[in-house]
């Protein structure tokens, strides 16, 4: 339901772009305005995000490890999995956030007959997200040709690898059908599994439908129905440049790639796609593991009044000592 | 412990990194102009309409490269009924004869680095090269 749902709201909202994209008043509107309010949010967004997150208060070291911290020397620690120094921690951080380590762990648990429960590795979430992300930033690196002019040797250089093959023309980059095998991996793996079917939200399924949309949308552009690409690149320009204007060539497809992009960005502050800056601050994997090695005070303890043993003893010295009673001192 | 510091440095490059073509733009006194390719002023007719020139011309290249190395079918017929050799130096280049002020304008332009140069040679760089 939650997939029908989100697949009808993406696909009426590419509808509503390819018409608006055709009606002479509303192209400014998706053309121009729509573009540049949905960078804007997302910029504020993200920025007004992180700010958040940067002031929330985290005075303990919470790491998630997952090797021995370090401890006496013969005791053999994990550097990587359970990081002691900033070293430790940068390295663990780089392997998260560029081959998604946590996702490698992923496992499975299985009933079988007997009855018996059965747990095994499971990579292929990590394989396809980790397929599905490189592929996303290699496209968003190829699409600067668009804005930047003129286009940076290393855009060129990327867009070149990635048609290595030279298969038609234009030619077939790889990223283009890696991206697509991803991101029906992904949305097949939710519809697969009960457990998975269960959990996923419709918001899963609106960031799913849109990226393939957006993916889509292009991969038609690019191999099927040719839009004037140096039009479009005028139009991007024009938007990066400040100075905006909408080609009278640029139509149909292209609005609904765009639109579809624009809803994408101004989407992100809102959703669970801020995890592209959310893992880096993320306080279960960016701190050093070095409880024992060093002594953290909570900077914003309330300064409690209290009455220490010592203190308690010295004022009712008297009395104890009447009493018979053994004391700390003396 | 808070790393505000840190934190607000990466919030800034960010920042920085994702505008990077605005300040690249604006450094390189970039417009949005386009690349204004150099069209021929002799020859009216193409061998097919400017629309599907404009965005599909590799189509035909390509189809035209398959039926004269593949299937030895050396003319094309038009759109308009015109019969023409398919060659690209012979026929393309003999009305659009500066590949640098026609090709390579808008290719540039746009980042596409075609594969028909690694075997057709530009004709004008054979004549400069041979001095």
């Amino acid at each position: 339901m939650n997939a029908l749902l989100s697949l009808i709201v993406v696909l009426v909202l590419g509808a509503l772009a390819y018409v608006g994209g055709s009606v002479e008043g509303l192209r400014t509107l998706f053309g121009v305005i729509i573009p540049y309010a949905a960078i804007l949010t997302f910029l504020v967004g993200v920025a007004y995000r992180v700010v958040r997150w940067a002031l929330s208060p985290v005075p303990f070291r919470i790491t998630t490890t997952c090797g021995q911290q370090k401890s006496l020397p013969w005791i053999k620690a994990g550097y990587l999995e359970s990081p002691s120094t900033t070293l430790g921690v940068s390295l663990r951080m780089a392997l998260e956030v560029l081959l998604f380590r946590s996702l490698f762990r992923n496992t499975k648990a299985e009933l079988r007959s007997g009855p018996q429960l059965v747990y095994g590795e499971n990579k292929y979430l990590w394989l396809a997200a980790l397929a599905f992300h490189w592929s996303f930033l290699i496209i968003f690196l190829r699409h600067l040709r668009f804005f930047m002019q003129p286009v940076p040797a290393f855009v060129n250089l990327l867009s070149g690898v990635d048609g290595f093959f030279q298969i038609g023309a234009p030619v077939l980059y790889i990223t283009d059908i890696v991206i697509l095998v991803a991101l029906a991996y992904l949305l097949w793996r939710r519809f697969r599994d009960p457990q998975v079917r269960y959990i996923s939200l419709f918001t899963d399924y609106f960031a799913l439908f849109l990226l393939i949309g957006l993916a889509g949308s292009g991969v038609l552009m690019r191999y099927f129905f040719r839009p004037d690409i140096v039009a479009i690149k005028e139009l991007a320009l024009g938007l990066v440049t400040f100075t905006p204007a909408v080609p009278v060539q640029v139509g149909g497809l292209f609005f609904v790639h765009l639109f579809l992009l624009s809803l994408l960005i101004a989407y992100f502050p809102f959703s669970k796609l801020m995890h592209f800056a959310g893992v880096f601050l993320s306080p279960t994997r960016n701190l050093a593991n070095n409880n024992r090695a060093k002594r953290h005070v909570n900077p914003w303890d309330y300064p409690v009044k209290v009455h220490t043993y010592a203190e308690w003893e010295e004022e009712f010295h008297d009395k104890i000592k009447a009493a018979g009673l053994p004391m700390e001192k003396e | 412990m808070r790393d505000k510091g840190l934190i607000f440095t990466g919030l800034v490059l960010f920042l920085v990194l994702i505008t990077f073509p605005v300040w690249y733009d604006l450094a390189a006194g970039t417009t949005s102009k386009g690349p204004d390719p150099k069209l021929p002023t002799a020859e009216k007719d193409c061998v097919a309409p400017l629309e599907y020139m404009r965005t599909s011309h590799m189509d035909l290249l390509l189809s035209w490269r398959d039926q004269v190395v593949r299937q030895d079918r050396l003319t094309y017929k038009a759109f308009d009924g015109k019969t023409y050799d398919m060659r690209l130096t012979g026929t393309c280049l003999k009305c659009h004869t500066n590949k640098e002020e026609f090709c390579d304008r808008c290719h540039t332009y746009v980042g596409v680095a075609p594969y028909c140069w690694e075997c057709h040679i530009d004709p004008a760089l054979a004549q400069r090269s041979r001095g």
